[in-house]
């Protein structure tokens, strides 16, 4: 038995990773503040990230926050997209996970049609509103 | 200091009341016909009192805000608010601001300058008819007398604390910049100029009188208004950008949102107020207007500090007193709706128009306008009434970009149209051939991007295109007329009109060829980011006023450019927070934005850096906004001040 918490012990050290330091917060994981070596698809986890929702913050998306519940979001995110997984599936697992609040970009949906409806109608009524000051053409 | 500034808040309070009831009297007595020579006198006296009232009402509360200051200066930390949001150890300047920089004071700030605002009314409105004056000033009253009500039972700013504190809790350090100074009291004096327009719309309404003349008595309210917002706008989103340390300049935040509502009522409104004061049309539409742009900015006042919308002015949040504010925005914005719905019958229909006409063009940007307003404002609360039914969701930036965004550039399409058509009634294929250059603009900004670029997103290409045919054609106006005998508020619209193109093309070019190099460096390691070579040169401690911290020293190169930025990492002790100190430097052709990041724990610093071409462009846009909006209060003014000397109207 002591020779086994020894060995942990040796592990630990040789891992580099002192017992004391756990005690700290782990630190940021690379991907958080670092971007994918591909252009092409630090872009696409960019623009998904733009679109997702800092849960712990108020109002802002994973792109632009500090904190740290961010950071590991946006390690998520670029792991994934460097794994070859596509955003719309990034965003799915992610909602499955944290509900429709994560996103930004609500799905249509029962919730949502009239959201999406109302541009349109508003647009509808403008033009019906605003046809009666125009004068009626003379025949 | 403290109970004279609270006794002044109650003889300002009960000085509306007065105001309100003095008023209310008047247009009720003075409306009958029988009245006998002695009663129209008594009548005569009411009437003549408002005006004095009114002016000792803005003095007294602007008292009550400058003894709010007083104690904010001296640090009295026997005064709870003070202890709440200030400390000793402050710099000056953020302990006057603090003043404002939380609720009590920012409400006492308003109702502040709502009184001045309305002083002014009083002393300097000569031209409307005087019951309709009389009228506007109640409504003020009214108005004023919510916020003295809400200030004095559920939000006093002078309350005492006991025991007193060594020493307060300090302000939020994202405060403490000098955005604060002026960002809330521009946004405020806006709002307020809004619901001077708005007592104006009521005064109008109650005695019958919609027509050039009230519109010509709003004007320049709705145009200072008007210019302020977007003072307070564009210096908000420079704000956000720098300090918050993502390069981003517009978050679609439920605050952003709540100023930027009213400012497009307010465009809305000007744009229509100014048909009614030259067409006589439009009548019961700038009345509405009026009515939505006071709704847009109580809603900006008081759902921001409600604590129902959650975003990152959270230091606005007190949820305790969410049911006043309620209360109170169901009777301003459902009384003012009320109002309308009763009198927009006594309003008749204006003058009509021909589809092809200036007022036609403006009849659609105020559609236009409207809808975008509809399309915020839905976004908005949308999950505020999805939350009631249990939904949680989040509306942001995709869905304001989709279903906005186009309506936003066909806004800019009409915005080069409107100006070059002529009032009552034009010809579509002469329009069409003073298009001639803009759309040539247009057309020649899309080729040239799309030989240079190639792989550019639809969006932006559009933006720019448009961006550079509405430049063009918002200096059309000015061709073939006399520069100097151009009238102010014609250069007032052109420069904003102008501003307008300059800010989109800032948005399309730094959405489009922005940079970002997010990297662990260590010192004397380059990377690049955009044209520029980067090199950390080395960490040191820094200590300020009432933080300690770090600053990275970063030198930058480009071609042969060599210059040093100094990002920080700044340690509050009261409250404890880390903030981060951008590092801007701008170019003719951009910007370059550094940012230091936590350390990796092998020598390497995190740094964020961004190349944003032509962002400045942005807020430059902003400014000229405002100015065109200054350049035309001047002018307005001015000219209606020669046209009462004359006797006559202009």
């Amino acid at each position: 038995m002591r020779r086994a918490i020894l060995a942990a012990l040796a592990l630990l050290a040789a891992s580099g990773v002192s017992p004391l330091a756990a005690d700290t917060p782990l630190p940021a994981q690379p991907l958080a503040y670092t971007q994918l070596a591909d252009p092409a698809q630090e872009a696409r986890a960019k623009a998904l990230m733009e679109t997702l929702r800092c849960l712990v913050c108020q109002g802002q998306s994973i792109a632009d926050s500090d904190a740290s519940m961010a950071g590991d979001m946006r390690a998520l995110v670029r792991q994934r997209i460097a794994a070859g997984e596509s955003p719309a599936a990034i965003r799915r697992w992610l909602i499955s996970r944290y509900g429709d609040y994560v996103s930004y970009d609500p799905p249509l949906s029962g919730a949502t049609w009239p959201l999406y409806l109302a541009p349109i109608l508003l647009l509808l009524a403008g033009i019906w509103i605003a046809r009666a000051s125009f004068r009626k053409r003379r025949r | 200091m403290a109970e004279a500034g609270l006794a002044a808040l109650w003889f300002a309070a009960v000085l509306a009341l007065l105001q309100l009831l003095l008023g209310a009297l008047t247009i009720r007595w003075g409306g009958r016909a029988d009245a006998t020579p002695r009663r129209a006198a008594s009548i005569a006296a009411l009437a003549g009192s408002v005006r004095p009232v009114a002016v000792v009402q803005g003095l007294l509360s602007a008292v009550a805000m400058l003894c709010l200051i007083w104690v904010f200066a001296t640090s009295d930390m026997t005064v709870k608010l003070v202890v709440e949001n200030s400390q000793s150890a402050k710099p000056m300047m953020y302990k006057v601001a603090g003043a404002w920089g939380n609720h009590e004071g920012s409400m006492l700030l308003w109702v502040t300058i709502l009184g001045l605002a309305g002083g002014a009314v009083a002393l300097l409105e000569r031209r409307l008819e005087e019951r309709t004056l009389i009228a506007t000033l109640a409504a003020q009253a009214a108005i004023a007398l919510g916020f003295y009500a809400f200030l004095l039972v559920a939000s006093n700013p002078f309350a005492r604390i006991w025991p007193a504190p060594a020493d307060g809790l300090g302000l939020n350090p994202l405060l403490q910049d000098p955005g604060l100074a002026f960002h809330p009291p521009t946004l405020y004096v806006g709002y307020v100029g809004l619901s001077v327009a708005f007592s104006f719309a009521v005064g109008a309404l109650v005695t019958g009188d919609v027509g050039p003349a009230f519109a010509r008595a709003m004007r320049p309210w709705v145009l200072g208004a008007w210019t302020f917002l977007t003072v307070g706008i564009t210096a908000g989103s420079y704000w956000a950008y720098y300090e918050l340390g993502w390069g981003g300049w517009w978050f679609w935040d439920p605050v952003e949102n709540a100023s930027l509502m009213p400012w497009l009522a307010a465009t809305a409104l000007l744009h229509s107020v100014t048909v009614l004061a030259t067409r006589d049309g439009l009548r019961a539409w700038t009345v509405m207007l009026a009515v939505v742009a006071f709704s847009m900015s109580m809603i900006g006042t008081f759902l921001v500090r409600s604590g129902i919308l959650t975003s990152v002015h959270a230091f606005a949040v007190d949820p305790t007193r969410g049911a006043f504010i309620l209360a109170l925005l169901a009777i301003y914005i459902g009384g003012a709706l009320a109002l309308f719905a009763l009198r927009v019958g006594t309003v008749r229909q204006g003058t009509t128009f021909d589809l092809v006409s200036r007022e036609g063009g403006l009849v659609l940007n105020n559609l236009l306008l409207s809808v975008i307003l509809g399309i915020v404002l839905i976004g908005t609360l949308y999950p505020l009434v999805a939350a009631g039914f249990g939904v949680q969701l989040s509306i942001g930036a995709p869905f304001f970009d989709k279903a906005a965004g186009p309506i936003a550039l066909i806004l800019v399409a009409a915005m080069a149209v409107g100006p070059l058509v002529r009032w009552r009634r034009d010809d579509g294929q002469a329009v069409l051939a003073r298009m001639t250059w803009p759309i040539a603009a247009s057309a020649f900004t899309a080729a040239g991007l799309i030989a240079l670029g190639g792989s550019m997103a639809i969006l932006p290409l559009l933006a720019l295109s448009l961006a550079a045919g509405l430049a063009v054609a918002s200096i059309a106006p000015l061709w073939g007329r006399a520069l100097r005998r151009t009238p102010l508020a014609i250069w007032g619209m052109v420069v904003a009109h102008l501003g307008v193109a300059v800010s989109l093309a800032g948005m399309a070019a730094s959405s489009a060829w922005t940079q970002e190099r997010l990297v662990a460096v260590g010192p004397g390691e380059p990377t690049r980011v955009g044209p520029f070579t980067v090199t950390l040169v080395g960490i040191a401690p820094v200590l300020g006023e009432n933080w300690s911290g770090l600053e990275g020293q970063l030198r930058a190169t480009r071609d042969e450019d060599v210059l040093i930025l100094k990002p920080q990492q700044r340690f509050f002790a009261n409250p404890p927070t880390t903030t981060n100190e951008t590092s801007i430097r701008s170019f003719w052709d951009g910007q370059l934005y550094t940012v230091l990041g936590q350390p990796d724990g092998r020598g390497r610093w995190q740094v964020r850096l961004w190349w944003k071409p032509f962002v400045t462009l942005i807020w430059l846009g902003g400014a000229l906004i405002a100015i065109g909006g200054a350049l035309s209060l001047i002018g307005r003014v001015a000219r209606d001040r020669r046209a009462a000397q004359r006797g006559g109207w202009a």
